[in-house]
């Protein structure tokens, strides 16, 4: 079963940056290599507009499993924009040992 | 070269010549005794903002806030009547903390028809009334109407909560902001109701992050890289420049320019920025409410046509900062010991009416948190280095007047607290907090 709309099946090999929270986003945005990072955002960024026209023909409310998913999918494009538009690696420079935990985010 | 013009005395900080223009000392920021002061004589005394009345949708909506500073949790409780009323969180039988799941040092929100202390089971309506008393014959006169919950004051300003746990304040929240809160009076924070909150510990005294947000001389260094290599070269040739800087009693407020919402040359920004219309400054394109335009007052007070964001700093720990794309952003700093504090970034957008506006949205809150975590970081060299004492005062600029008044600020408020020590004929007495 595909997890994200067939229109957009090419994606579907990155389909586990498909994450519900930001925790989970960020996470994975630090455990990438940069190779790995950079390969995602090629395969999604140039999409970008298609993703948004299709997903914009619906309410937010209300979009199924699969349209929902491709938002999220959306959602790790924005995240990992800053590594490889950026800072050339995963994690902010000179953020060292400091975070910045989400405690309240959007639903949807 | 000024770009900005500045008031008649040739510079912001001379306006207000109470500030003086020397060096400032930082030992009211490394030193653990001043620290002590400023519990009492600060967070024990002042309004506090605690939230959002949409955190309190109905009868029952409740959230607790850990007041670290002041000494106490408090528990805030939309009552039967709709009023916003705060409590201190411990039950009146033995002193256990009322609200709490599973950590007791965690902060929890919820809807409830009254609260059951974990302990011994005495019950609270939603008005802070004592309802149940177990086994309560037990007991020797016990007179349950003696065992309410013990209040806080509470008062609701904008929308926004605000607490003081000095039971002998006599001012409202509406007089205690003054003129820069009244020149807010009317913004459609109401309708901003889709909301990013971040939270931070920051190894750094709570000053030392307002510091860092009262100012935006840091901004063309310290986050150079987020923009392009020509932008980011052209932005520190500039420097920075504020439109306006206004003093308030112990309040302040900063008016900057935000060249970003949306940028002369679309080049000047970042791909994904270009692609979606949104960055720092938030989506390019206003939302579609009543209340934009025109402004409150007291924004954009210089009046200028490349106003971006207004920034106020209400004194002691609660910054507001409201940008010309229409949304706002709030920040707290919650102390926790000398150099220790809990920063808290909250963003609040009109709802998205769909995916295209979620994600500009989207992209200005991953945005925030990138910038905050190189401003949060930065704070812990500062704290390290300044508890050397190797270098003890430093020469604050004109576009640091700000911080120059807020550690004015504090200074006169723990000062004013030792002399009402020394001479308690002169006011109410100072309640003990530990």
């Amino acid at each position: 079963m595909p997890v994200l709309p067939t229109e957009f099946a090419d994606l579907e090999q990155f389909a586990d940056w498909s994450l519900e929270t930001e925790a989970e986003r960020y996470a994975k945005r630090l455990s990438s290599s940069m190779d790995a990072l950079q390969a995602f955002y090629d395969a999604v960024f140039p999409r970008l507009e298609e993703i948004l026209a299709s997903l914009d023909q619906f309410e937010l409310k209300s979009l199924s499993e699969q349209w929902t998913r491709l938002l999220w999918l959306s959602y790790s494009l924005v995240n990992v924009s800053f590594p490889v538009e950026v800072w050339r690696q995963p994690r902010v420079p000179d953020s060292g040992a400091a975070t910045m935990d989400v405690v309240v985010e959007p639903a949807i | 070269m000024a770009h900005f013009e500045k008031p008649a005395e040739g510079s912001w900080t001379e306006h207000y010549p109470e500030l003086g223009t020397g060096p400032v000392s930082y030992e009211d920021s490394i030193s653990p005794e001043h620290y002590e002061l400023e519990r009492k004589a600060i967070f024990a005394k002042t309004w506090l903002n605690v939230g959002r009345v949409e955190q309190l949708p109905r009868a029952g909506s409740y959230f607790t806030r850990e007041l670290a500073a002041a000494g106490t949790s408090v528990v805030v409780v939309r009552g039967t009547d709709g009023e916003v009323r705060a409590f201190h969180n411990i039950c009146r039988h033995r002193g256990n903390k009322l609200v709490w799941n599973d950590y007791p040092r965690e902060e929890v929100s919820g809807v409830c028809r009254q609260f059951t202390c974990k302990y011994h089971g005495w019950r609270y309506d939603l008005q802070g009334a004592c309802t149940f008393v177990q086994q309560e014959p037990e007991f020797f006169d016990l007179d349950k109407t003696q065992y309410g919950l013990v209040p806080v004051q509470c008062d609701v300003w904008q929308g926004f909560v605000w607490v003081n746990v000095d039971p002998d304040n006599t001012v409202s929240v509406a007089e205690y902001l003054g003129p820069l809160g009244e020149g807010l009076v009317g913004y459609p924070f109401d309708k901003m109701t889709q909301v990013y909150k971040y939270r931070a510990h920051v190894g750094a005294n709570w000053k030392l992050f307002i510091d860092a947000f009262a100012e935006f001389y840091h901004a063309p260094v310290l986050h150079a890289r987020q923009a392009t290599a020509d932008e980011s070269r052209k932005l520190q040739g500039v420097g920075y420049e504020a439109l306006a800087y206004k003093v308030e009693g112990p309040h302040g407020m900063v008016s900057s320019w935000g060249g970003m919402s949306p940028p002369k040359d679309i080049t000047m920004v970042k791909p994904i920025e270009q692609r979606l219309r949104s960055g720092l400054f938030g989506p390019w394109d206003r939302p579609d409410i009543e209340g934009l335009d025109p402004l409150p007052s007291g924004l954009n007070p210089a009046g200028s046509r490349a106003w971006g964001i207004d920034s106020f700093v209400f004194f002691p720990n609660f910054m507001l900062l409201v940008w010309a794309p229409g949304w706002y952003l709030t920040y707290h700093y919650w102390p926790t010991s000398f150099h220790t504090h809990i920063f808290e970034g909250t963003l609040y957008f009109v709802p998205p009416k769909n995916a295209t506006e979620r994600l500009r949205q989207e992209l200005a809150a991953v945005t925030f948190k990138e910038y905050a975590l190189q401003d949060g970081n930065t704070l812990e060299a500062t704290q390290m280095m300044l508890e050397s004492r190797a270098v003890t005062t430093f020469p604050l600029n004109d576009q640091e007047i700000l911080l120059r008044h807020l550690h004015k600020t504090s200074r006169q408020y723990v000062d004013a607290y030792q002399n009402d020590l020394r001479s308690p004929s002169t006011s109410a007495p100072v309640p003990a907090i530990s």
